[in-house]
């Protein structure tokens, strides 16, 4: 695939988005199998350069979307999404569906329950299409952690796609599905969408339900989608979102639809540049200047608007990547004890003793990646470094959450880059700490729990996809789509121009 | 035994050599024992505690399971409020403050536990600060009564104690995930005596409540013992040693002893013990040292980031504070009050039958029959459906002289087959009161007959007299086939042996 055939993103019409498929699809104008049948050929098509997925799942999407087909036929309500293709990132669980979080651990292990997400998504009528290749249980920011060989990038073959949800990211940029499900828990959403040049949005935390997404960092996960366009993004979390009694940590109330404000527009509304994250000082190990360029022109497309744009210091953000880098790995070598070759997954024979048993298999079943984090995590809840490290890294996500707020006294949304770069090659990031240092935008939102999105706007070096990221405070996912919805047509109608010119 | 191979059992038993000594009832005057006990009780919910399976004893092996009890990856635990009811019932009755808890994770391995951790409680547990009054009167004050889960049961086939043996475990999950309540004493405990009467008061306040089904059999009740001693009169906290397995009260009496000595025979020998777990072997009638690494676990507990805390509302704690039943200690008191003696008191209440002897003593019955009955002749099945004036009846027809103490006993055990009136039985079984005039005529002519064996019990030393009236008594009893009153009889013996 050339550089330039994939940006196309294959032979089907990109301008087929999920909402307008739904509504053909509902309409009657044409069937879901049809729809499915496009998608499949394009997975065809390019699949084997991109792997994009774990498991394609052609034969199941074929009976679901032949049962949407049914029940239009009869007369059926089938849900607003009805008959959209969509790819589910590997660590969301699919009832009789290997769900391995692309981890040698879990290869092949099929849940015996659906995730409360994926319920939600056959409730709105989508068809899956596919199980996304991610990193390790979800660690790290390029899906070179995947046990099952990397995804490329569809804009170009050389470089990662971003990650860790790289297999959701790459499948929508690739035209492989419309939608994606991904999961956040420091940017792992909305970092691959801004290397692929897709919407990737993470919600609050505790608006999506977390059952049935294996946990990496319980207080951190999140479950969001990846779209081509804000609007399907909205429809997306529209669907998804909602009070589970299942998850404790589901937010009990109602919560109101986010798509009724698509044009609401961004007149008057107040937005803060994040300057902590507009310097290309020592901290990001340099934001890349055309990322820096892209999005202070988002700022002025939003000013140009009607917004009412400023820059603001959030300064404890800086130590957001600290903190989570006790956090999320402290949390997660609890939650990855489980995996330990008694009940289901790897089993190495052969120890002498139960504990010989669950060290070979431990051994043997997780990745480089993992297992650092593993032992990070159990170093810094350990008898004597609690305080210093877990405790300490609590304290500063107290501080983050107290810095917004007093951010969000006088704006409404804030700007940041997504990423501080665009996509790399394969092996550039080889030193752990400069691939944590990726998630230096994205993480503080997850420390706050507050929702974000990235929405590509413009191209960067190489003439691949930038990221904007927009933050806003806890369950205010409405100015979100707002400012998003204005950043895509400003983003699209440049895009129009720089192609008419270059004709 | 030098041709023999070496087995780890016989190993040791040679390493635990010194220990060996006869069981005793207690310690030597020089020292005390200091003793704080860890109570697990699985609490009578219908489903876990974070989990829909069901909580059930006895069911065939992982039937009782659940995606989110198996700790399945992805699953999220949710809490039973009814777990949290009762936990704060039994906080309540324990005297304890009751506050917002935060549930935290203890991590270790260990193949019974399907999340390679266990979700419990620990810088901020529900219950704290309360007591527990013996039936001697004793307070034991309770730390905490914190809730966690339990581990599910591992059982070892083919197992010889030794490392390289080709052994297997299976694993059942049904108890994984059981709500339990840990009930944490302060070291306020002296002796084995007392620590059986606290763990006995404790399960009787769990039933009562109906907190707990409490029953050791089942492992609905386990018990740690942590046990120290110091010279007696000293307030210092030795090294103390965390006694486990310990399945019942006759268990948790001998192994204190055990425990205990095993220090002061340390410290007498010029050596000290060290902290340790240890468990208590029922068959060797000794505590053996647990598996060295457990001293080096470090649990790294942190809140439960998959859960948020639980608050109780000053009026949900009200409204289960209201809902409490008499506790033992409060109902053994109006038993006392009522006349009773402590130790049938106690017995009634344990017997959950001192409501009958409460009505029947309302409706005019002694206190003291009433109670010996129940100690005595109600350690039956039906004893709670006797009816109450029944049973007053029934001892006012003994107390008035109406029927014997053997005819009443008689009448009693009908009226439990039966259900009938006690008047209707004595009847029946032709138990009419004699009346005093007939057995004075009828002893007199016993006495015309037998004058040998009365004038020995005239006239003979305290050994011939004994002996005579119990002949005199026995042809009493003989010629009206046992309806006469012993105590009568008696009476008018010693009134002709006077004249």
């Amino acid at each position: 695939m050339t550089d330039s055939g994939s940006r196309d993103s294959g032979s089907r019409d990109s301008s087929d988005t999920a909402l307008s498929l739904a509504a053909s699809v509902r309409s009657g104008e044409r069937l879901a199998s049809e729809v499915l049948e496009d998608y499949l050929e394009a997975i065809a098509g390019s699949e084997d350069e991109i792997h994009a997925f774990n498991t394609v799942l052609a034969d199941e999407a074929r009976a679901a979307a032949g049962e949407i087909d049914r029940r239009i036929a009869a007369g059926e309500d089938v849900g607003p999404l009805a008959g959209v293709p969509i790819a589910i990132k590997d660590n969301t669980c699919t009832r009789g569906i290997p769900t391995t979080c692309s981890s040698k651990m879990l290869e092949g292990w099929k849940p015996p329950y659906d995730a409360t997400v994926i319920e939600k998504l056959a409730a709105a009528g989508t068809v899956m299409i596919g199980k996304t290749n991610l990193d390790e249980f979800a660690m790290g920011s390029s899906t070179e952690n995947s046990a099952f060989g990397p995804t490329r990038n569809p804009h170009d073959l050389s470089l990662v796609p971003g990650g860790s949800s790289g297999g959701s990211a790459a499948a929508v940029a690739a035209g492989f599905a419309p939608l994606a499900i991904g999961s956040d828990t420091g940017g792992s959403i909305r970092q691959p969408a801004a290397l692929c040049g897709v919407v990737g949005m993470k919600p609050s935390y505790g608006t999506v339900s977390r059952y049935g997404l294996i946990a990496f960092a319980s207080s951190l996960d999140q479950i969001g989608p990846f779209t081509r366009t804000v609007a399907d993004a909205a429809a997306l979390y529209d669907a998804i979102s909602g009070h589970d009694p299942r998850d404790s940590t589901s937010i009990p109330e109602p919560l109101a639809p986010v798509s009724p404000h698509l044009g609401d527009g961004v007149s008057g509304l107040r937005v803060g540049v994040i300057t902590e994250l507009m310097e290309s000082g020592d901290l990001a190990d340099g934001f890349e200047p055309e990322v820096l360029r892209q999005t202070r022109a988002a700022a002025e497309a939003l000013a140009a608007a009607g917004a009412i744009v400023e820059d603001v210091s959030v300064p404890s953000t800086i130590y957001g990547l600290s903190a989570y880098y006790l956090i999320a790995p402290a949390e997660a070598s609890s939650n990855l004890a489980r995996y330990d070759g008694v009940r289901y997954g790897l089993r190495v024979d052969g120890a002498a003793n139960t504990a010989g048993m669950m060290v070979a298999s431990r051994t043997a079943g997780f990745g480089a990646e993992v297992k650092r984090r593993i032992m990070l995590g159990t170093y810094a809840l350990s008898a004597g470094y609690y305080d210093a490290f877990y405790g300490k890294a609590q304290r500063v996500r107290t501080l983050i959450i107290d810095d917004f707020e007093r951010a969000y006294q006088n704006f409404d949304v804030l700007l940041s880059p997504t990423s501080p770069c665009v996509a790399f090659p394969f092996g550039a990031k080889e030193d752990p700490l400069t691939m944590y240092l990726n998630d230096v935008a994205t993480i503080p939102s997850n420390l706050a729990g507050h929702p974000a999105i990235s929405v590509p706007f413009g191209i960067g070096r190489a003439r691949l996809p930038v990221g904007v990221q927009v933050l806003a405070p806890m369950l205010e996912e409405r100015r979100l789509i707002q400012v998003a919805a204005v950043l895509e047509s400003v983003a699209h109608s440049n895009r129009s121009i720089t192609e008419g010119s270059a004709a | 035994m030098s041709d023999q191979p070496v087995s780890s059992t016989m190993l040791d038993e040679w390493v635990n050599d010194s220990d060996v000594q006869r069981e005793s009832t207690s310690l030597s005057d020089a020292w005390e024992m200091v003793i704080g006990l860890e109570v697990h009780a699985e609490l009578a919910t219908e489903t876990k505690m974070f989990s829909p399976a069901v909580n059930q004893f006895g069911s065939a092996p992982n039937t009782n399971v659940h995606p989110v009890c198996l700790g399945l990856p992805g699953t999220l635990p949710v809490v039973n409020g009814k777990a949290v009811e009762l936990s704060i019932r039994l906080g309540l009755a324990l005297n304890c403050t009751v506050q917002r808890c935060i549930f935290a994770r203890k991590n270790y391995f260990y193949p019974d536990m399907p999340k390679d951790y266990q979700i419990s409680q620990y810088d901020r547990p529900l219950n704290i600060n309360g007591w527990l009054e013996l039936p001697s009167g004793h307070r034991v004050r309770v730390e905490r009564a914190h809730m966690e889960e339990d581990t599910g049961k591992s059982t070892h086939v083919g197992d010889s104690g030794r490392i390289h043996d080709a052994g297997y475990s299976l694993v059942d999950y049904n108890r994984a995930g059981v709500p339990l309540l840990e009930i944490v004493s302060h070291p306020d405990i002296r002796g084995p005596e007392e620590a059986k009467a606290y763990v006995a008061e404790l399960q009787a306040i769990l039933i009562a409540t109906g907190v707990s089904d409490g029953k050791f059999e089942e492992g609905s009740l386990r018990v740690d013992a942590n046990i120290s001693v110091r010279p007696s009169g000293s307030t210092e906290l030795r090294t103390r040693c965390e006694v486990k397995n310990v399945n019942s009260l006759r268990s948790l009496g001998r192994a204190i002893l055990y425990e205990a000595q095993r220090h002061v025979n340390l410290y007498e020998s010029g050596e000290r013990p060290r902290q340790e777990t240890r468990h208590w072997d029922e068959e060797g009638g000794r505590t053996r040292p647990g598996r060295s690494k457990e001293q080096a676990e470090d649990y790294r507990y942190f809140a439960d980031p998959d859960l948020v805390p639980v608050d109780p509302s000053p009026e949900w704690i009200e409204e289960i504070r209201a809902s409490l039943p008499a506790l033992p200690r409060e109902r053994r008191a109006a038993l006392i009050d009522a006349g009773g003696s402590a130790e049938t008191a106690a017995i009634a209440v344990d017997r959950d039958l001192d409501g009958l002897a409460l009505t029947a003593i309302s409706l005019g019955a002694d206190p003291v029959r009433s109670l010996t009955h129940i100690a005595n002749n109600l350690a039956v099945e039906g004893a709670h459906e006797l009816d109450a004036a029944n049973f007053a009846e029934l001892v006012k027809m003994e107390t008035g002289g109406d029927l014997t103490a053997t005819q009443a006993k008689t009448v009693l055990a009908e009226m439990l087959e039966s259900g009938r009136a006690p008047l209707v039985i004595a009847a029946d079984l032709g138990f009419e009161a004699m009346d005093t005039t007939e057995l004075e005529t009828l002893i007199d002519g016993i006495i015309a007959d037998s004058p040998s064996e009365w004038d020995r019990f005239v006239n003979g030393d305290d050994k011939a007299r004994a002996k005579m009236q119990g002949f005199f008594t026995g042809q009493v009893m003989k010629q009206t086939q046992g309806k006469a009153d012993g105590k009568i009889v008696n009476q008018i013996l010693q009134t002709r042996r006077n004249a």
